[in-house]
């Protein structure tokens, strides 16, 4: 039996062991995001309705939802809407799945549950990592997600920025510098046995400064991740009240359990 | 009052039945934390059935339809997003207290004659709530509903001879489409919620014929008060154990509420984010995980390695691995039932049993690659991935628990059971 128990634990230790070295080398740039900035999920509706929406549509996502942002329903007719003018409709895109397929190979996802699939920091990462590729048909490629056939649609705020590579003789290296990158970073296999660490670095300044541009990726964050949720400050806030509520319930049940169990002995 | 309940009891066992189940049925006074699984169960069951009906009054099982009708449900339907959350999480909450109703019959020989009987209608109970989650996970429409499906239905597919025909037989169509979400919908509503009803219902009616077991796994019938005639050490279920299993309700339903309320997809363990992908049969998803109840036998699954050109061998694994609980009371050799006066034998068999599920569990919800391979260098294990080879060890000792449970149980030294409850 003793036999077995250290043969487990022999396994365990291998395994954990390893357990970091075939992680994937991707690290993402947190998104801080507050869900409770109303005026940041403003001003996130609007880099949406102004930027995503012409060609990714929010389909579960009605336009008259947006009144829970603090706006009134005139407020969302005259500034929100350009697809259509009934306040009820969801957000669908204009631009067709036929001319979406046409243009680049698939049509653009619907957006309304992104948050919900990727993440916070998945999204906030991704626009912060588009650079310049001439070999790809868009002129752009992205490090989180390579290859991908968005274009870079927030290029005129934010400018350009180019890949930097180093590479490393072995993956020890490469990985302690990968640590030492603060922020996006990949690491990976490059060729010969070699490791590459690629980052991101501004190129071309865009209309607005790196710190302005962070913040109008963080406010369009914030109103994904709301979108894709929109009853979540809500379903909070009713759970705080159902947890105060089953505590002293609790506390009754257990003084009704004790005075019944008096008399077993 | 009185009258009415006379008039109803003449036409109808109602004081009988009440008298019989609950209010003069004599339970063991020292049951401990372990047996509050059971009546959270039935809760649980309830609660599903429950949220299920005021989901089925919105969803569509229709392909074009089913995923953006769960939305609606979430968004548009008043109070739809906590109806739907509290059916998914009730689905994880039914399989944890299961989990830990099953492991307290380990404990304390729940299994063991008298109650052979009431084991077996127990894992008839855990199968068909095997199916109902497997059913009820394709209606979402997500891409983990339709691949998930896709891969449970391909195991049946697996069979020689008749594979193909059972996998079209199941499904109603080449691929998963229109017709297996309706189907599927079919038995997720009312063929398998009314097949639990009613063996949750012979489950107690069992119960109830011989007795409930308990941490000292002594025979409370077998002394009783000469002059009441009831067991020395039973009280009756009714007033005992409804308040103490209204305390247990409440606990349960705090811990119930703090996932519902603030953490419904329990970082991807009870919605899983690829669900939020509608489903689609051109692309299939890098990592294909089923819910995280499932993972143990599909780490099984996995670790089989295909033998004779055939993936059947797995199927039959993983099936032997469900399969194998139901002889349980005949594999247990042990003179005593409780772990309490059980020798170390069993306690480290059980153990090893623990870890094994429970590793296997993580197993099978990270790919096989997730801890790379062997080098090449090592024997006999080279380049194989080092999960796999894990995997393997620990199905080994899962099927290795019940394969030599009549030896090591009926060699184990036990302590002597005392002859009353310890209370």
């Amino acid at each position: 039996m003793r036999t077995l128990a250290r043969l487990l634990a022999a396994i365990l230790l291998l395994a954990a062991a390893n357990a970091f070295a075939a992680e994937a080398g991707l690290r993402l740039e947190p998104a801080l995001v507050n869900r409770l900035d109303v005026e940041s999920l403003q001003r996130g509706a609007r880099n949406f309705v102004n930027y995503c929406l012409g060609c990714h549509g929010a389909q579960y996502m009605r336009y008259n939802r947006l009144t829970n942002l603090g706006l009134t329903e005139t407020q969302v007719q005259d500034n929100l809407m350009f697809a259509t003018d009934k306040i009820g409709s969801t957000m669908n895109a204009p631009m067709s799945k036929v001319d979406g397929t046409a243009w680049f190979g698939a049509p653009p996802p619907d957006l309304t549950v992104e948050s919900r699939i990727r993440g916070k920091d998945w999204i906030y990462s991704y626009f912060l990592g588009f650079y310049r590729d001439e070999k790809s048909t868009t002129g752009w490629n992205n490090l989180v997600f390579p290859s991908v056939a968005m274009p870079h649609v927030l290029w005129n705020l934010q400018g350009s920025q180019k890949l930097v590579e180093t590479e490393y003789e072995d993956h020890e290296k490469a990985q302690g510098a990968w640590i030492a990158v603060k922020g996006l970073a990949v690491v990976e296999p490059a060729k010969e046995g070699k490791w590459v660490v690629k980052t991101v670095a501004a190129d071309v300044p865009g209309s607005l400064s790196p710190v302005e541009y962070k913040a109008f990726v963080a406010d369009l964050v914030n109103y994904l991740d709301y979108m894709a949720e929109p009853v979540r400050n809500e379903r909070i806030n009713i759970g705080i009240i159902v947890l105060i509520y089953l505590g002293v319930l609790f506390v009754f049940a257990y003084a009704l359990k004790r005075n019944y169990w008096n008399d077993v002995h | 009052m009185e009258k009415f309940l006379n008039w109803i009891d003449d036409r109808f066992p109602l004081t009988v039945l009440w008298k019989s189940q609950v209010s003069e049925y004599y339970a063991p006074k020292n049951f401990n934390f372990w047996y509050y699984f059971g009546s959270l169960a039935l809760l649980v069951l309830v609660m599903q059935i429950v949220t299920g009906i005021f989901l089925t009054m919105n969803y569509k099982p229709d392909a074009t339809k089913a995923f953006e009708s769960v939305e609606y449900i979430m968004r548009d339907v008043a109070g739809g997003w906590f109806i739907r959350y509290a059916h998914s999480t009730g689905a994880s909450a039914f399989f944890i207290v299961v989990y830990l109703h099953m492991f307290r019959a380990l404990l304390y020989g729940s299994y063991r004659r008298p109650r052979e009987l009431l084991w077996i209608v127990g894992c008839f109970i855990y199968l068909s709530l095997m199916a109902e989650a497997f059913f009820g996970y394709l209606l979402p429409w997500g891409q983990m509903s339709y691949w998930g499906a896709q891969v449970i239905v391909n195991l049946f597919s697996t069979v020689p001879l008749i594979g193909d025909d059972l996998g079209i037989w199941i499904r109603g169509d080449y691929t998963i489409s229109d017709v297996t979400l309706n189907r599927f919908f079919a038995f997720h509503v009312a063929a398998v919620p009314l097949l639990l009803i009613i063996l949750v219902v012979v489950h107690l009616m069992a119960l109830h014929e011989v007795g409930s077991n308990n941490p000292d796994g002594i025979e409370i019938k077998e002394r009783k008060d000469p002059k009441t005639g009831h067991p020395v050490d039973g009280i009756p279920f009714h007033p005992y154990y409804t308040v103490k299993d209204i305390v247990g309700v409440v606990f349960f339903l705090i811990v119930f509420s703090i996932v519902v309320f603030f953490w419904p997809d329990v970082g991807g363990y009870f919605l899983e984010s690829n669900n939020f992908i509608p489903a689609n049969p051109l692309q299939t998803p890098e990592h294909i995980a089923p819910v995280w109840y499932f993972t143990p036998y599909y780490a099984i699954l996995r670790a089989v390695p295909s033998f004779l050109n055939s993936q059947f061998w797995g199927v039959l694994v993983m099936g032997a691995a469900v399969v194998i609980l139901f002889f349980l009371p005949w594999l247990d050799r042990s003179p005593v039932k409780s772990i309490r006066y059980r020798g170390g034998l069993y306690k480290a068999w059980l153990a090893a049993f623990v870890v094994s599920f429970l590793i296997l569990g993580y197993l099978g919800v990270v790919p096989v690659t997730v801890w790379g391979q062997f080098s090449d260098k090592v024997p006999l294990l080279g380049t194989a991935d080092r999960a796999t080879v894990l995997a393997r060890v620990l199905t080994v000792v899962y099927f290795l628990f019940f394969m030599l449970m009549p030896w090591y149980t009926a060699r184990d030294k036990v302590k002597p059971v005392p002859e009353q409850v310890v209370w």
